[in-house]
């Protein structure tokens, strides 16, 4: 029989520590079916975060870094900078990326180092208990906004794809969600496009990837699915939102 | 229609049933007992109406799901 699906080469055996319908596992596996195919197992290094992927070098099996608190991109940028041959990618959480690490990201961006970021979306912070991200949504309950989101007092929830997409260095940034197989293969295109965009020498690229939270939405993994499609899509539009290669 | 077969390490699975969802012939469902984490696992209730296309393994976060078809 044909094998039309096993475990790609460049993860571990390792169970995840991710709740059940966690879709971090999900994005884990793209990105190494995406480095099997291009092959650059042996060259590339991953950037972990702060937050529930934290241990994220357990299921790879590529050379890692663990970068918490946002500083991510700045670790990636040295690696990059003494190892040009090696293929650099972050790893972060809403969290990590757009509230402790947004001057590290805006500035990675807007310099247009060539280094890929992955960027998952779930709106809420996992790991340290369900607290208010910079991506809330409005209304959205948390543990911290226990009556929801309210403009007047937390502010805006932040488009961080459009926010970098407008900065000039960037190359491609594009935001896909892995809820069904359909999307899942979108999003496996867009990633393996911002690792191509680094092996070229494009410059930075990035893919948000819109994540369910179920344990800390309170919603079993397949409702969690449903409220992503019904309240986060609709405000965080899925789709390509800069690549230099369709601008010229 | 091909013929497909899907395996499915119990041991790594965490009973979300993403890949329950997923299955277009519908032949995924939950076992009646418990792997040793305590999660009921996805296991193929249906065999028989497997096509391969994998989609189960496609949705699975655990990567806990192979999937072959017939030549």
């Amino acid at each position: 029989m044909k094998t039309v699906y096993k475990k790609p080469e460049s993860m571990t055996s390792a169970t995840t520590i991710y709740c059940p319908g966690c879709h971090h596992g999900i994005a884990h596996r793209l990105i190494a079916e995406v480095i099997d195919e291009l092959g650059i197992a042996d060259r590339a290094i991953g950037i972990a975060p702060v937050g529930c992927a934290a241990l994220a070098y357990d299921y790879f099996n590529i050379d890692f870094s663990e970068t918490p608190h946002g500083r991510a991109p700045a670790v990636a940028t040295g690696l990059k900078l003494t190892q040009p041959d090696r293929v650099v990618f972050t790893y972060q959480g809403d969290g990590d990326l757009a509230s402790i690490g947004a001057a590290e990201i805006l500035h990675l961006a807007n310099r247009g180092f060539n280094i890929t970021t992955i960027f998952i979306n779930n709106a809420i912070y996992g790991m340290t208990g369900g607290q208010m991200a910079p991506t809330t949504l409005e209304g959205q309950k948390t543990t911290t906004t226990p009556f929801g989101r309210d403009l007047q007092i937390h502010g805006h929830p932040m488009k961080v794809s459009e926010i970098l997409s407008q900065t000039a260095g960037v190359a491609y940034i594009a935001r896909g969600a892995v809820y069904d197989p359909k999307h899942v293969m979108e999003t496996k295109k867009m990633i393996k496009k911002a690792f191509q965009n680094q092996i070229d020498g494009k410059g930075f690229s990035m893919v948000e990837i819109l994540s369910t939270c179920p344990t800390n939405w309170g919603l079993s993994p397949l409702d969690a699915v449903e409220w992503l499609k019904k309240n986060m899509e609709p405000f965080y539009p899925l789709g390509v939102k800069k690549d230099i290669d369709q601008e010229q | 229609m091909p013929k497909g077969k899907v395996v499915i390490d119990k041991e790594k699975c965490k009973g979300c049933e993403l890949c329950i969802a997923a299955c277009p012939k519908k032949v995924l469902g939950l076992s009646e007992d418990f792997n040793t984490k305590g999660y009921r696992y996805s296991t193929p209730l249906h065999p028989e109406d497997c096509i391969g296309c994998g989609f189960c393994a496609m949705m699975c976060p655990d990567v806990a799901i192979e999937v072959y078809r017939e030549e």
